[in-house]
């Protein structure tokens, strides 16, 4: 078979997405990890904020795979949502698509946008102004800035009303996300219901966790 | 029983067609969906009128012949049947019920229900068998062991009749519960071994070839699918798909 049509096959393309998802995944778990001592020490979320913001592995490492890992899944998605379009020109008049997939399984696309749309808040918010602070401003390291700048970020009731709804939205995605990569790359068997169940849990526990870390310091602005 | 049905009516291939209403009356709830639509044609033909095309052969839930999108659903409400062995007692009296072919680039509409499915035909010819000399010197299957277990998850991958109501069901169009329920009945017994890496190699690319769309493990196929083919093939297809890619 041509290398070509091997790169292009749809098990390819859909064990990549897989795979991309898994390492998004993982990133989240550290993600909320680090967020969530933000609501129980001060110091040590200072302390690993900066840590994050400076260790060169990270910064010039893992920073660029993550980027990397994000854009592919979201360039990904696109192209197989176009994909699956083109192979229905003519729609039903009459779909009944939650007598047999649930909702998140369904709309993967839609709560892949509201993330891709958090994303640019995301980054607005915290990513542009690191940048700025760190190499177009050039202002000396602080590591006692980061908490301030947090909950700064959660004084206005619109942002953090927009973080939840996207964050439940996450929770959609993962819900169908973290079992449907696991059978992407192959893994049927005795242990997926278990996995799954963990999944499931995961895309609760996860977004419960960055809404809950939001609406603490939302309502906690004495700092 | 009192119905308002509305079906797909298409004169070919080219034509555009649409959705024309035709009430129905009399129908009886024993009545299998297909007698229905017979009753139907009867009626069109004793006005003049072009009967309803659609497909249909052994009208015993084995053939995978007839097909039909049924209020949003393929082969209609009921679970684990083909539209053959849906009965209209799943309705109710004064149920407006819409029927279209089954949708898919790859299953082009011939005529008003029937599409042509003989994408799946060519993806069976790309590697769903097994090369055997029939010369006389014809070994008996018998003689070779097999895992009872193994020979459990082929023997339910293969009552895959190829309906192909995974597809129409599917919200991407995916062919991907059938083409992985024909892998799996070989991969999983001593004689498919000999040709796996070309078989899951060649059926992917004829299914890609033919214009599916790409699996995102709804489960919807397998709710829907009449013989109750397990998503667990699809995963034993991307194992074996991801083997053979190194291999071959």
């Amino acid at each position: 078979m041509a290398q070509s049509a091997l790169l292009n096959a749809s098990i390819l393309k859909k064990v990549a997405m897989a795979l991309s998802g898994i390492f998004l995944i993982t990133f989240l778990a550290l993600h909320v990890s680090l967020n969530f001592i933000s609501i129980i020490s001060v110091n040590v979320f200072n302390e690993a904020s900066h840590f994050m913001g400076y260790n060169p592995l990270i910064q010039y490492v893992m920073q660029p795979v993550l980027a990397i890992g994000v854009i592919f899944h979201f360039v990904m998605g696109f192209v197989l949502t176009a994909q699956n379009s083109a192979a229905r020109p003519i729609a039903y008049a009459k779909y009944n698509g939650a007598a047999n997939a649930s909702w998140s399984s369904r709309n993967m696309i839609i709560s892949g946008l509201v993330i891709l749309a958090f994303l640019g808040l995301h980054f607005y918010d915290f990513w542009f102004p690191e940048v700025t602070y760190k190499y177009i401003a050039g202002t000396a390291p602080d590591a006692t800035r980061y908490y301030t700048e947090l909950v700064h970020k959660f004084q206005s009731p619109v942002r953090t009303g927009l973080y939840c709804v996207s964050f439940i939205l996450l929770g959609f995605h993962l819900w169908h996300g973290f079992s449907s990569s696991l059978q992407s790359v192959g893994m049927n068997n005795k242990y997926s219901r278990f996995l799954s169940k963990i999944g499931y849990g995961f895309a609760v526990v996860v977004p419960a966790l960055f809404v809950i870390i939001a609406l603490f310091h939302h309502f906690n602005q004495h700092n | 029983m009192k119905l308002t049905l509305k079906i797909w009516r298409q004169k070919n291939a080219q034509d555009k067609g649409g959705i024309v209403d035709y009430p129905i009356d009399g129908i009886e709830p024993d009545m299998s969906f297909l007698e229905m639509l017979d009753v139907l044609n009867e009626q069109l033909i004793n006005k003049g009128e072009e009967p309803v095309a659609f497909d249909h052969d052994c009208r015993e839930g084995i053939c995978g012949m007839c097909s039909l999108f049924i209020n949003g659903e393929a082969h209609g409400p009921d679970r684990g049947v083909t539209t053959c062995q849906l009965h209209m007692r799943m309705f109710k009296d004064g149920d407006t019920i819409f029927i279209e072919p089954f949708r898919a680039k790859a299953f082009p509409v011939i005529k008003d229900l029937v599409v042509d499915r003989s994408s799946f035909d060519r993806i069976q010819h790309a590697g769903g068998f097994i090369s055997v000399n029939t010369s006389g010197n014809t070994i008996d299957a018998n003689t070779i062991p097999i895992n009872k277990h193994d020979a459990d998850k082929s023997f339910d991958a293969a009552a895959c009749i190829g309906c192909g109501a995974c597809v129409a069901t599917c919200k991407n169009s995916s062919a991907m519960l059938f083409v992985a329920a024909k892998v799996s009945q070989y991969a999983l017994l001593p004689q498919g071994k000999i040709e796996a890496v070309d078989r899951v190699l060649n059926m992917v690319h004829q299914m890609d070839h033919e214009g599916f769309g790409n699996c995102t493990n709804t489960g919807a196929c397998e709710v829907e699918c009449p013989k109750g083919i397990s998503l667990e093939n699809i995963a034993r297809m991307n194992r074996e798909y991801l083997s053979a890619s190194l291999q071959g």
